[in-house]
């Protein structure tokens, strides 16, 4: 039986690995809020993921902290006050140009009530984070 | 020639593959592809002192007021009358309704120059548009109670970009015979001029006026 050759093998691994690392972004952050989001079908993809901010909105994933809605701002609970800093804060890290693209991605669970989403769009126009995107699962039709 | 060749050593790259593909796994565990989606929205600017005293005077036949309450119905209301949708398949015009995008463009459009919808003025735009009627004063004002389930919220504000889009999309079939997303930037900035996304989702208190 020929010899299968298998010398190109770690040329075309070494390829598929290069696409990987460049289109790879890391998991910054686990989630500890549970997020159904809603489906819709207009949605937008959002363009520059440097440039996103998210707040995640949900029911915790351990009960020990109640079933109640929780925000999660990068990897802890926060409070709606906590908005305006949050969103200071990542502003001051971008460069001035990004800062006026920035996007709040709001990713808040199907059945929050809107009373919480409307707390936090307030807190997010006085924070003047006036690009906002409700996340929602691409549904067809 | 042939000799030389023999008396070179050959590196072992056979664990080449295996390195490699280590590798690979790693990185394909820890990617997350998933761009994240949504419907985009810009909020308006925080209100000013002054801002706030004066009153935002919206004429009512320019104003479409759609309200979701507690119990997730919906209620669609301008001075040519009021319409409820109770589920969500209602509002796709699901069950002999007017399915809210139908409705939002008929405002929007409002083709007869009827008395009870926006008013429409000519306005001049790029070639190859050029000037025609436009119902610029429209407002679509989308209020919610505490209590409406974000879920039914999203439904309702998903209807409403639906309705823009089928305007552009038929703008763009009919000045630049092609869809809307393969027209050129400042092609689909012109259709974006010529229809605006004029969706008020402010504070709803602003707009209690329009009750009576």
């Amino acid at each position: 039986m020929p010899e299968l050759n298998t010398s190109s093998m770690p040329d075309l691994v070494f390829a598929i690995l290069f696409f990987f690392m460049v289109t790879t972004t890391m998991r910054s952050e686990e989630l500890m809020v549970k997020i159904k989001l809603p489906s819709a079908t207009e949605v937008q993809k959002l363009e520059k993921k440097s440039l996103v901010t998210y707040i995640n909105i949900g029911p915790p994933t351990d009960a020990k902290f109640g079933t109640g809605t929780q925000m999660q701002l990068n990897d802890k609970f926060a409070e709606v006050e906590d908005i305006q800093d949050y969103i200071a804060q990542e502003k001051s890290s971008m460069s001035e140009s990004d800062q006026q693209l920035m996007t709040v991605s709001i990713k808040a669970d199907e059945d929050t009530r809107m009373s919480y989403i409307s707390d936090v769009k307030q807190a997010l126009r006085k924070a003047y984070a006036l690009k906002i995107s409700y996340s929602s699962r691409k549904a067809e039709n | 020639m042939a000799r030389t060749k023999k008396k070179l050593p050959s590196l072992n790259a056979s664990s080449m593959a295996d390195i490699s593909f280590l590798l690979l796994t790693f990185f394909l565990l820890v990617s997350s592809m998933d761009t994240d989606s949504g419907l985009a929205r810009r909020l308006p600017p925080p209100p000013q002192d002054e801002e706030n005293l004066q009153e935002m005077k919206i004429q009512k036949r320019n104003l479409l007021v759609i309200l979701v309450n507690a119990n997730n119905e919906t209620m669609v209301r301008s001075e040519e009358g009021t319409e409820w949708y109770s589920n969500q398949d209602e509002l796709l015009g699901k069950g002999g309704k007017t399915a809210l995008k139908d409705k939002v463009i008929e405002f929007v459009l409002n083709t007869n120059n009827s008395e009870l919808l926006p008013i429409v003025t000519e306005k001049e735009f790029d070639a190859p548009i050029g000037v025609v009627p436009v119902t610029e004063q429209h407002v679509v004002s989308l209020q919610n109670d505490a209590t409406t389930s974000y879920k039914t919220y999203i439904a309702v504000q998903n209807e409403l970009v639906r309705a823009y889009n089928e305007l552009r999309q038929a703008g763009a079939k009919k000045y630049f015979n092609n869809d809307y997303e393969n027209l050129l930037e400042p092609q689909q900035k012109l259709i974006q001029e010529l229809y605006p996304q004029k969706i008020s989702e402010a504070e709803p208190k602003n707009f209690s006026r329009g009750d009576n």
